[in-house]
């Protein structure tokens, strides 16, 4: 699998299909990066469920946060990577655990043993991108902010729909 | 992020920003002819505000026309995102106000347009910025005249008054050792005959006024940013690395990664500047867009064939137009410029200033105005109008002597451009 550079399809696959997206490393601050995205992911209809120790007892966006992958309650489709990548082993093994369907890892975050590791148990992998900017870049609204979203149509539809 | 596109540079120039709108299925992009947006609710709106999501707010930071053609540039010039402005100095503005602040200093090609020499000297002096402007010919000079303080380096891929051309490769490498963005005012060359990002350059500033929207009736200008510079590293771009308190903290670069500069641009530089571009220029501009590469390969036919006849006439005592082979940057058009040279440049008229303004005067299809980038032909005598003002060894200095003459050359039938000067340059010869 080519981790330079990933087929439109085969992201906008990805949000397609998943429904459930564990956050590990969401931050209760409303000016980090990691709120912003689990806002943005949250007003497109997904369900997202912060993952930090730090922040156990609190509550994010109206989720309750847990301390690691393996405590919540509810199947997770996808885990979002807000972490350093010399943690990505730790938690592509938590996801392995847990049967998660994709590990996605945040701009600036890779680790390409670990994603060789996913990979073989048929997670699916994506690193150094940013769900919000993909998912805005394929449905068009990365393009309001002057963006150059690649993305060449003669159609109305969107890859994803917003 | 700007390895080999997908699609080609004239499907971009047509398609690129301007999918169908997904509401109408408008084929054209609509003019956005709006102030404001509505809000879903009060969370909406304050997602919007606190760039938490995308979307629109007053067109005074974005608009849908102008965004499309955002895109359109960011596209054409292999870059992240691209914010448009009322103007090209607008976008000179813009990218200056990103990364400096009072006390800083950043280095400039001396061959500029000469609106940007003022812009840069006089009214940048009033925000406590300093330029110094070095000669672009020896690349080594900005390395010579680098200061600590020095944010930045600007230079024009092809200058005006034109036929200069810039060592970007050179130059970028000398940037990139001061850990310093290069910015390149890439206007006279376009995309489709220089991509500076592809010889190192960080920002591209455009004055789509003129050939992007290629038909003088819009004026504006592009802030492009190639997403590759890391505003944090050095700690010495505090805009965009450092919390920012108008936005209750929040650090654009950690935040928005490579797309901080253009949300900067957007959400601080045209919040607070407010040289917004007016969506119908920018629907004119992305009209004129979807016939660059045409137009261009016209503009660079007519101005070669007009440029050898100049060189071989008796009347004509120099030509400045790089795609000559007696230019001294011809090498240097071969490397940046392979498709041509532009269609902007100088030449000298024998008999001096008197002469210089008889043959303006005399033209009778190319327009005398003060202009550059139209499918028509413009001509302008310097030392008589843009720059009157100077002393002699001022004008000299600045490629606007007694005896220089300035054409952009249009996409008129080349025998009637020619004859239009030939005409003109006997006349010339009466007043000498
Ligand atoms: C090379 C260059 N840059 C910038 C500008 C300024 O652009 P505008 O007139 O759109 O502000 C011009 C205008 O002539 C120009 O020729």
């Amino acid at each position: 699998m080519d981790h330079e550079r990933y087929d439109d399809d085969y992201i906008a696959g990805i949000l397609r299909s998943v429904k459930t997206i564990a956050m590990v490393g969401a931050s209760p601050n409303w000016n980090r990066p990691s709120f912003f995205v689990m806002k943005y992911l949250q007003g497109k209809g997904f369900r997202v469920i912060p993952v930090n120790p730090r922040a156990v007892g609190e509550t994010i966006l109206g989720e309750p946060v847990y301390p690691d992958l393996g405590s919540v309650p509810v199947p997770v489709d996808m885990v979002d990577v807000f972490r350093a990548s010399d943690a990505v082993p730790g938690i592509v093994e938590e996801a392995i655990a847990i049967g998660a369907k994709v590990v996605w890892m945040q701009l600036g975050v890779r680790h390409d043993a670990a994603a060789r590791r996913a990979e073989a148990a048929g997670i699916k992998v994506v690193m150094n991108r940013c769900p919000k900017i993909e998912f805005g870049r394929l449905s068009g609204e990365l393009s309001w902010g002057g963006f150059d979203s690649g993305i060449i149509t003669s159609r109305r539809g969107r890859k994803v729909q917003a | 992020m700007s390895d080999k596109p997908k699609y080609g540079f004239e499907t971009r120039s047509v398609h690129a920003g301007a999918a169908p709108d997904p509401t109408t299925g408008a084929r054209a992009v609509p003019i956005y002819q709006t102030t404001a947006y509505v809000f879903d609710d009060a969370d909406h709106a304050a997602s919007l505000f606190n760039l938490q999501t995308y979307g629109y707010i007053y067109s005074r930071l974005t608009n849908p026309t102008v965004a499309a053609l955002e895109e359109r540039v960011a596209s054409l010039e292999g870059g992240r995102g691209a914010t448009g402005c009322a103007s090209g100095h607008a976008a000179q503005m813009l990218a200056f106000f990103a990364l400096m602040e009072p006390g800083d200093e950043f280095l400039a090609a001396r061959q500029l347009y000469g609106g940007s020499i003022n812009q840069f000297g006089r009214t940048f002096a009033k925000f406590g910025w300093t330029v110094h402007f070095v000669d672009v010919d020896d690349p080594e000079n900005f390395r010579r005249a680098m200061t600590p303080k020095c944010k930045a380096i600007f230079v024009e891929s092809l200058a005006n008054p034109g036929g200069v051309v810039t060592d970007l490769e050179a130059i970028s490498a000398i940037a990139r050792e001061a850990g310093i963005p290069l910015i390149v005012d890439n206007t006279l060359a376009t995309p489709y005959l220089c991509q500076p990002f592809r010889w190192g350059a960080d920002i591209i500033v455009h004055s789509t006024t003129k050939f992007l929207s290629g038909h003088g009736n819009s004026m504006g200008g592009m802030m492009v940013d190639s997403g590759r510079f890391d505003w944090t590293k050095s700690g010495r771009y505090p805009s965009l690395s450092e919390p920012e308190p108008a936005y209750h903290g929040l650090r654009f670069h950690e935040t928005f990664g490579d797309l901080a500069l253009t949300v900067h641009g957007h959400a601080l530089g045209l919040r607070d500047l407010g040289a917004a571009m007016a969506p119908l220029n920018a629907f004119l501009t992305l009209t004129g867009s979807e016939t660059l590469a045409l137009r261009m390969e016209r503009h660079v036919a007519n101005a070669q064939k007009v440029a050898a006849f100049l060189e071989a006439h008796p009347r004509v005592s120099w030509v400045s137009y790089a795609g000559l082979k007696s230019s001294p940057y011809h090498a240097l058009a071969a490397k940046y410029l392979p498709r041509g040279a532009g269609s902007v440049f100088t030449f000298g008229v024998k008999g001096g200033y008197d002469a210089g303004v008889k043959v303006v005067e005399s033209c009778e299809l190319f327009s005398h105005l003060a202009n550059l980038g139209d499918t028509r032909s413009l001509i302008i005598h310097p030392a008589s109008t843009t720059h009157r003002q100077l002393s002699n060894e001022q004008r000299t200095a600045a490629g606007a002597g007694a005896d220089v003459v300035r054409l952009s050359i249009g996409i008129e039938s080349v025998d009637d451009i020619v004859a239009d000067l030939d005409q003109a340059l006997a006349k010339s010869a009466a007043a000498a």
